[in-house]
This record gives C-alpha cells, sequence and structure tokens, in this order.
C-alpha cells in the first residue's frame, strides 16, 4: 500500500497522475474462510479492518451484493455527533466519534472531516425545556454541548426565518461543536483499502444467497459466486437485515423504511453547521462543493425500493423553506433514497445469535454512518471473543424480550 | 405518489392515508402466561419482506376507516384491498 501524502501528491503530479496504484485489491473468491462478513458498506468493511488489525484475524472476505459502499454509506448526509440521551448510546457514539476525530491520521486517508458544530433547533418554550436536560444529560457524560438562546441562534444561522409570525417560529437551540459532516465515500474507501492491506478481500457482486447451518452453528455461506466454508459470520446489511437475518431463521425487530435525501445546486459558502431539530423533520448542511445537503423524515411506510416517494420530499422541502426563505429560489440537483433498518427503539443491534458463530450488526436506521469505526470495531471484537464488546453489550438482541430498551427515539428525536 | 384504492371512497394519493404497519398480528390471548420471548415477539419483531407485504392503511384525511392492503415493497404496487376483519386473499404477480 503506497502511503498518501502531500509529498506523494507532488511526486504523482510530475508523473500526471497516471501512475497511482489501486486503492485495494481485486481479490477472487476462495473456498475457505476464518471469518466472513456479508455487507461491504462502511461497518462490514470496518469490521474486517478491525477483525485483521486488532484480532490477527486475516484470513477474512467482505461480499458486497453491489459495489462497494453503494448501500447507505453512501447515500447519506454524512453527520456525525454524540449528543444522545442515554449513557449506553453516548458511551458508544462518543467513542465513534473520537475515531473519526483521527481517522484520517489512522487510515492514511483523507475523510474530510469538518467540525462545524450540529445545532438542533426548539421551536416552543416546552421544548427548550427539554432541551435543557437533554443537554444537561450529555454534559454530565463529559460531551461537549451548548444551550443557545434566540439571539444566539440567529447569530450562528443568518438565514434562519426568525421572524416572531414564522410557521416554525425559533424560541433557541442547543450545539454540539464537535459534531460534523465528512466525505462518506472516502470513509468506505479508507477502511477498504485498510483492510485489503492486510490481507483481507473484498469481493463485489457477490450475493449472498442463503446460510449454512447445521447443529445450531454457522458453516458456511451460498453466494452467485459460489459456496465458501467458514465458522464465523457478520452481517452488515442495512435494509436489507431482515432478509439476511431471514436465511438463518431468525426474526428481528426491525421495518425497512426508505430515508431520502437531497441536494441544491452549489452556491458560495452560507451556512456553517448542520442544523436540525426533533419535531420539525428537515435538517440542512452545506457540502465543501457548496451544495446545500437535505434531509428529513424516514417515508412512512415500509419499503425497500431505494427512491423515495413524493408526498415526504415535500413535506422536507415545505419545512426547509419555511425556515429559510432564501432557499426557494435555488433549484433542487438531485434526490435518492436508501433503505434504512428501523428498531422499535431506534438503537442498534450489534450481537451474537441464538445460531453459534452468526452474528449481526443492524438496526442502524437513520443514523449509522456516525457508528462506522466504533460499529466495526464492536462487531470484530464479538466475533473474535464471542462475547460481546462491553460498549455494545447494552444493544444485544436479546434486550427486546428483556424488557430493556434503549429508547432513544424518545429521548432523542432525530437520529441522523 | 403511491395511489391507493378505498374501499369506501375509491382511488385516492398516498398522502390522504397512514400507515399503520403489518397486518394480522395476534395478541396472544394470555398475556401473563405466555414467556417474555412470545410477548416480545408480538410487539417488536416484523416479517418485513422484501417483496409482498400484508399491511394496514388508514384513511386518515377522507372516511378515517382502517384496511388492509397487500403491496409490494419493492415496486410499491398493490396487488390487493381487503377489510380489515378479512384474511388475505392469495394474489398472482409482484415478487415473494
Ligand atoms: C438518506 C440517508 C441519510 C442518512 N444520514 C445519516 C447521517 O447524516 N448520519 C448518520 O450517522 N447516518 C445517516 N444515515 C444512516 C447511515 O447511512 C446508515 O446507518 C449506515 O450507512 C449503515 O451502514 P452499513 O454499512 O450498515 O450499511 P450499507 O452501507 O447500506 O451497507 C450494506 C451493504 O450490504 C449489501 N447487501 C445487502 N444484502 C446483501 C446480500 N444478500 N449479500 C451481499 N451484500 C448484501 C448492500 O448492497 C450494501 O452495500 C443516513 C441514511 C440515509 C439513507
Ligand atoms: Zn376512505
Amino acid at each position: 500500500m503506497e502511503k498518501y501524502s502531500a509529498f506523494g501528491l507532488l511526486r504523482h503530479a510530475l508523473s500526471g497522475h497516471r501512475r497511482w496504484p489501486q486503492v485495494w485489491r481485486s481479490a477472487e473468491l476462495k473456498p475457505n474462510y476464518d471469518a466472513v462478513v456479508i455487507g461491504g458498506g462502511g461497518h462490514g468493511l470496518a469490521t474486517a479492518y478491525y477483525l485483521a488489525k486488532e484480532h490477527g484475524i486475516t484470513n477474512v472476505a467482505v461480499l458486497e451484493k453491489g459495489w462497494l459502499g453503494g448501500g447507505n454509506t453512501g447515500r447519506n448526509t454524512a453527520v456525525s455527533r454524540s449528543n444522545y440521551f442515554y449513557p449506553e448510546s453516548t458511551r458508544f457514539f462518543e467513542h465513534s466519534l473520537k475515531r473519526f476525530e483521527t481517522m484520517g491520521r489512522d487510515l492514511n486517508y483523507n475523510i474530510m472531516f469538518t467540525q462545524g458544530g450540529v445545532l438542533s433547533l426548539a421551536f416552543s418554550r416546552h421544548e427548550m425545556e427539554i432541551f435543557r436536560r437533554w443537554a444537561t444529560a450529555i454534559q454530565v457524560q463529559g460531551v461537549d454541548c451548548r444551550v443557545m438562546g434566540r439571539e444566539e441562534v440567529s447569530e450562528a444561522v443568518p438565514l434562519l426565518n426568525m421572524s416572531p409570525h414564522a410557521r416554525y417560529r425559533v424560541y433557541g437551540g442547543f450545539m454540539q461543536q464537535r459534531g460534523g459532516i465528512s466525505r462518506h465515500d472516502a470513509v468506505a474507501w479508507a477502511y477498504a483499502r485498510a483492510a485489503s492491506s492486510l490481507g483481507v478481500d473484498i469481493i463485489q457482486n457477490c450475493e449472498v444467497t442463503g446460510l449454512n447451518i447445521s447443529d445450531g452453528a454457522v458453516r458456511g455461506v451460498q453466494t452467485t459466486l459460489g459456496t465458501i466454508r467458514t465458522s464465523k459470520l457478520a452481517m452488515a446489511v442495512a435494509g436489507h437485515s431482515s432478509v439476511v437475518a431471514g436465511m438463518a431463521g431468525i426474526k428481528l425487530p426491525i421495518v425497512s423504511q426508505c430515508l431520502q435525501a437531497m441536494v441544491s445546486e452549489p452556491i458560495k459558502p452560507c451556512f456553517d453547521h448542520v442544523v436540525m431539530s426533533p419535531q420539525v423533520h428537515c435538517y440542512v448542511s452545506q457540502s465543501d462543493r457548496g451544495e446545500l445537503v437535505i434531509g428529513g423524515g424516514a417515508d412512512t411506510h415500509p419499503s425497500y425500493g431505494q427512491r423515495g416517494n413524493l408526498p415526504t420530499t415535500e413535506s422536507v422541502l415545505n419545512a426547509v423553506t419555511e425556515m429559510y426563505p432564501a432557499f426557494s429560489r435555488l433549484k433542487l440537483m438531485r434526490q435518492w433514497g436508501g433503505i434504512v433498518d428501523i428498531t422499535p427503539d431506534a438503537s442498534p443491534i450489534v450481537s451474537k445469535t441464538p445460531v453459534n458463530g452468526f452474528y449481526i450488526s443492524a438496526g442502524w436506521g437513520t443514523g449509522g454512518y456516525k457508528a462506522i469505526p466504533a460499529g466495526g470495531e464492536t462487531l470484530a471484537y464479538t466475533m473474535a471473543h464471542d462475547r460481546a464488546h462491553p460498549l455494545v453489550e447494552p444493544f444485544s438482541l436479546a434486550r427486546f424480550a428483556q424488557g430493556r430498551l434503549v429508547d432513544e427515539s424518545a429521548a432523542a428525536g432525530v437520529a441522523h | 405518489m403511491i395511489r391507493i384504492e378505498c374501499p369506501w371512497c375509491g382511488l385516492r394519493s398516498e398522502s390522504e392515508f397512514t400507515c399503520g404497519g403489518q397486518s394480522h398480528i395476534v395478541r396472544p390471548e394470555n398475556p401473563a402466561e405466555v414467556s417474555d420471548e412470545i410477548w416480545a415477539e408480538y410487539l417488536y419483531q416484523r416479517e418485513n419482506p422484501r417483496g409482498l407485504h400484508r399491511e394496514r392503511w388508514r384513511h386518515t384525511y377522507g372516511c378515517r376507516q382502517w384496511f388492509n392492503v397487500i403491496r409490494d415493497t419493492v415496486t410499491h404496487e398493490i396487488l390487493a384491498v381487503y377489510h380489515m376483519t378479512d384474511s388475505a386473499p392469495e394474489v398472482s404477480g409482484g415478487r415473494e
């Protein structure tokens, strides 16, 4: 693997950028692996990387039915933050945010992480009260968070409609300054490159069609490229979690829905933060290219159609133009959708399963991009030790029958 | 935009309706006696198929009635509409 550096960039410039080496090896599928990960999104790739890096398990394959990062990892709005409500969540997501802060150096890949701050808005006095409680919960866990009044919000987001007669009248908000956005493809590519250089085989266009299980233990997987043997198997397939878990006879507490995002035409820098709110389902940031990146709530019915329905597009854009009247003049450039796996408590499942050697990482829903480093790290640990990593003990599949839900959907609202 | 045939009002746009999720979920008869696993299955586990799904919809901004629908979750095509208390009809087409 060639080390990326400013000097390297200069050297390649001299040869007209014609000699850049391949970023990861194109591997051939082998009949036997010590561990197999289904899903070549951020979570699957990070899991393979940590298996090799932390646990010395290098005979690993990542099987991806489409192209690397072509699922939600390449479709999301790239927001990272750790301002959750419950300590279980904060511990996990704060760990992940710290990994984001050093990922560029750790993986020698520029993920363009800009910590411009994530601001949540309150639209009533009562919501402001809940925000103070929420912000306190975050602060006592040692995570940065600042409550802001109406004036301060107005200064931070000059384009926000601050009229007292606005449809969404702003009362204030709170900001996690260390939150921000990064380049989502880069995160997938960085993990792919690092995993590949440690010996992991990344196999694209390889769909898993069945699992071989006998005596309650994993023996292998059937794929469109043939059958492979393995005794450690993980799935990290986001919207398709129920489908793949179903191959192991496991029914999940998950519903798949479409989550949309869209971008405007590029404009000059005018929007410094990610601005969201728990009540109104729309959030906005500005990318390095100048496009406004817009997201909202998920489509309201189960779906595996990766495109998004018009009523949701309309309600999100409605909220955007109410909150930022100036944006009503912009052209919308692109709109797309990804299938997200939503759990009843909006918390993830990183867990062993009733099938020996079969592990799942699912339920990342609308907010699992920010979790990629910690999700991969903890799933790899869980696979290597056949025991949950301490950070994901609260996120077991068994929590539903035990009534130990980590109900962030009620506590923290919008989960992106 | 999905177009849905309300059994009482006729063909209307998706935005008039609310989806109530998987249909035909049966509440265990004796909640106090069933295991935690069975109770959790009733509360939380869902079919979530990639293909034909039997689900409930309500015509929220119309007659406010609930009814059942069989819909393909990939194409969103609706293959059947039937009453709340009916059992699901056989359908052809879609994927399963
Ligand atoms: C529009 C949108 C906006 C979002 N915004 C944010 C955000 O701002 N911040 C945030 O933290 N999160 C966000 N999310 C959520 C985040 O994108 C996901 O939680 C995260 O990317 C999940 O990563 P993953 O690796 O588990 O899944 P994916 O990246 O979807 O990877 C799963 C892979 O599995 C493959 N696969 C499926 N079935 C099979 C099979 N049978 N065999 C082989 N491969 C298979 C798929 O092709 C896919 O590539 C957003 C999601 C969407 C859709
Ligand atoms: Zn009606």
